[in-house]
């Protein structure tokens, strides 16, 4: 069934190629969590444990064993979710993160979404009309926005928007407290809000969001808009184009039709690296508003050493990358015909 | 071919650097603003008018003024000084980040690139495998599980930016191992060694250049980033990021000047590497400016 699909077989090796890289991750990760300075067992048994406690730590945690056998230990938590427990909140660090991660994908998932909106026609116009003051603006925001560094755009944001202009409200997390949190549905407020039609706290959620997501979106714009203008530059001088142009295609057909579908490709591969970016970003953006996502969790657990929690969001953002690196290939076989059965 | 530009007589060379420079005013100043951070970083210590960590109770959170330029902070310290003197710290840590990320990530990609098999594998599995986190991510772990000091940011930092060296550094002596020049120095008697570190790796060196301003840039933002949520330097040491963390608490409250100095300031430096790593872009291959 398989060589009669060339395209489902392309999708089965691409799933297949990303397992070895999941592999380094749990390995990295895995090294990551030996390496605390000094001595791990120490560590966990806090600061008035003797030598005797130490080692009952040290036996409880299996640190006392191969680190061949600690890893397959360590492989066994994580598939059954076990990702330790978490000193500061005493919970499990895999319940923390789940019930934080919806905030995160959503500030990220909408940044990204406004930043590939804005950075796109801009791109696209950019390459139209070069040397207008477009493709002028175009450049500026370029090289400005590589150079921002989100944390500091998002205080200026609050110093602006929110203390000179009052437009936005406080800084203080994804819902002001004069409002319930929608019922736990997907845990993206502005969908569970939307679901039971709750268009106060849904606006209410939406002017949370506004500036973290500005913030972000500041930042990965600049990328997204450097790669659109130049691949539709590269696009616009291929001979297709000039081939089209003389048949007579309009305009729209050729700059729409052929043009943009072409120049697509390069920029849907600069998301997988705008989404790396985005990802750190998120940690910074998340302190800057107080924002009740993973990224906030593991600054807090930063401060106060809490390695099982830091280590836990690690693997977590890098799975999450892992996998939407997966799903950017996947789309990259479905936008381009060509790619599914070149690898047949 | 993009090492047209060295193959050319050293007169050639200046001249083409000097036609690309005047045609790109930009460049000019990005190397004016560099000699402006160089020489705050030197001289800066010696020059600031207050000392950076001496507190003043009764001089607190003045907003800028003739006395104080960038105002005080909130116990009483001068700004504008210890924004100057957070210079030489910053860019020590991605100077010697990226210095360390540019040697390790040339020896280890010039001999993938070169002899190839399973160090070339096995290196490149190694690189997927960093790449595959969230870069500042995994700088955070990094640093988490090394400790919490300068010495490791710089290390986290130098391990983040490794890989885009190697991938150069291998990918452009790998296309030139079986150059005829490559095989004209090996036949004439030379080691392997020899004619990978003399003859085909100062081939990799201008797009590595590119490479490096660009990289202190991010290295800057990282390490800012870095102390920004609280690791490696510790207050009151003047760093950019720090004292944008600090100031991010005065903001709400309309005490603007603590965060956005240092802010622009940390904005300015990364700005100007990026600058100058696009022009030194178009010096080196001007085929790909965009």
């Amino acid at each position: 069934m398989l060589s009669t699909r060339p395209r489902l077989r392309a999708t089965l090796m691409r799933i297949v190629q990303a397992l070895p890289v999941v592999v380094g991750v749990v390995v990295i990760s895995f090294l990551l969590t030996r390496a605390l300075p000094g001595d791990p067992a120490v560590y966990f048994a806090g600061a008035a444990a003797d030598a005797e406690s130490i080692e009952q730590v040290r036996v409880a945690m299996g640190l006392d064993k191969p680190l061949l056998e600690q890893f397959i230990v360590y492989v066994g938590d994580l598939l059954r979710g076990d990702l330790g427990q978490s000193l500061s909140t005493g919970r499990p660090v895999a319940v923390d993160l789940a019930t934080r991660l919806p905030a995160s994908l959503e500030l990220t998932l909408t940044a990204l979404l406004l930043a590939v909106v804005i950075a796109v026609p801009l791109g696209v116009l950019a390459a139209t009309r070069p040397g207008s003051w477009v493709d002028h603006l175009c450049r500026v925001v370029v090289t400005a926005g590589v150079s921002l560094p989100t944390f500091f755009t998002g205080i200026l944001l609050i110093y602006i928007l929110y203390y000179l202009m009052g437009w936005a409200p406080s800084p203080i997390g994804r819902l002001d407290f004069i409002y319930l949190s929608p019922e736990h549905v997907t845990g993206f407020y502005l969908i569970d809000a939307a679901l039971v039609r709750d268009w106060e706290t849904w606006r209410g959620a939406a002017s949370q969001l506004a500036l973290p997501a500005m913030t972000m979106a500041l930042f990965t714009l600049a990328p997204i808009a450097r790669m659109t203008r130049a691949a539709m530059l590269s696009a616009l001088s291929a001979d297709f184009i000039r081939t089209a142009k003389a048949a007579g295609l309009s305009n729209r057909k050729v700059l729409y039709g052929y043009a943009f579908r072409n120049a697509l490709l390069p920029v849907v591969t600069t998301l997988g690296m705008v989404f790396s970016f985005a990802l750190g970003a998120n940690v910074l953006v998340e302190k800057v508003f107080a924002w009740p996502g993973i990224g906030s969790y593991a600054v807090e657990a930063l401060v106060v050493s809490d390695y099982a929690a830091v280590q836990g969001f690690v693997l977590t953002m890098a799975l999450l990358f892992v996998a939407l690196n997966l799903v950017i290939d996947l789309l990259y076989t479905a936008i381009d015909p060509r790619t599914g059965f070149l690898s047949s | 071919m993009s090492d047209m530009p060295i193959s050319a007589a050293p007169q050639g060379r200046f001249d083409h650097i000097l036609y690309v420079l005047r045609s790109n005013p930009v460049t000019m100043i990005a190397f004016g603003m560099l000699g402006f951070i160089l020489a705050c970083a030197i001289l800066g210590p010696s020059l600031v008018p207050y000392d950076p960590l001496a507190t003043n109770a009764a001089n607190a959170l003045q907003p800028p003024s003739a006395q104080h330029w960038f105002g005080t902070d909130q116990v009483g310290r001068d700004v504008f000084s210890r924004v100057i003197v957070a210079t030489r710290l910053d860019l020590t840590i991605s100077v010697l980040a990226v210095t360390m990320s540019f040697v390790v990530g040339s020896i280890l990609g010039a001999a993938a690139g070169y002899w190839g098999g399973w160090l070339d594998i096995v290196l490149n599995r190694i690189l997927d495998t960093i790449m595959a986190f969230p870069l500042f991510v995994l700088a955070m772990g990094i640093v988490a599980a090394l400790g919490n000091t300068i010495e490791n940011i710089i290390y986290a930092t130098a391990i983040i930016n490794m890989p885009f060296y190697a991938r150069l550094v291998r990918a452009e002596v790998n296309i030139r191992r079986d150059a005829g020049f490559a095989r004209a120095a090996k036949l004439s008697g030379n080691s392997d060694l020899r004619v990978l570190a003399l003859h085909i790796f100062p081939n990799a060196l201008p797009p590595m250049m590119v490479q490096v301003s660009l990289n202190l840039g991010w290295a800057i933002l990282n390490a800012a980033g870095l102390s920004f949520i609280g690791l490696g330097v510790r207050p009151p040491t003047p760093e950019w990021g720090i004292m944008v963390a600090e100031g991010a608490n005065f903001i709400v409250s309309g005490e603007w000047w603590l965060a956005v100095f240092p802010g622009l300031w940390l904005m300015m430096a990364v700005f100007t590497f990026n600058l100058l790593g696009d022009g030194l872009r178009d010096i080196v291959d001007p085929r790909k400016r965009t």
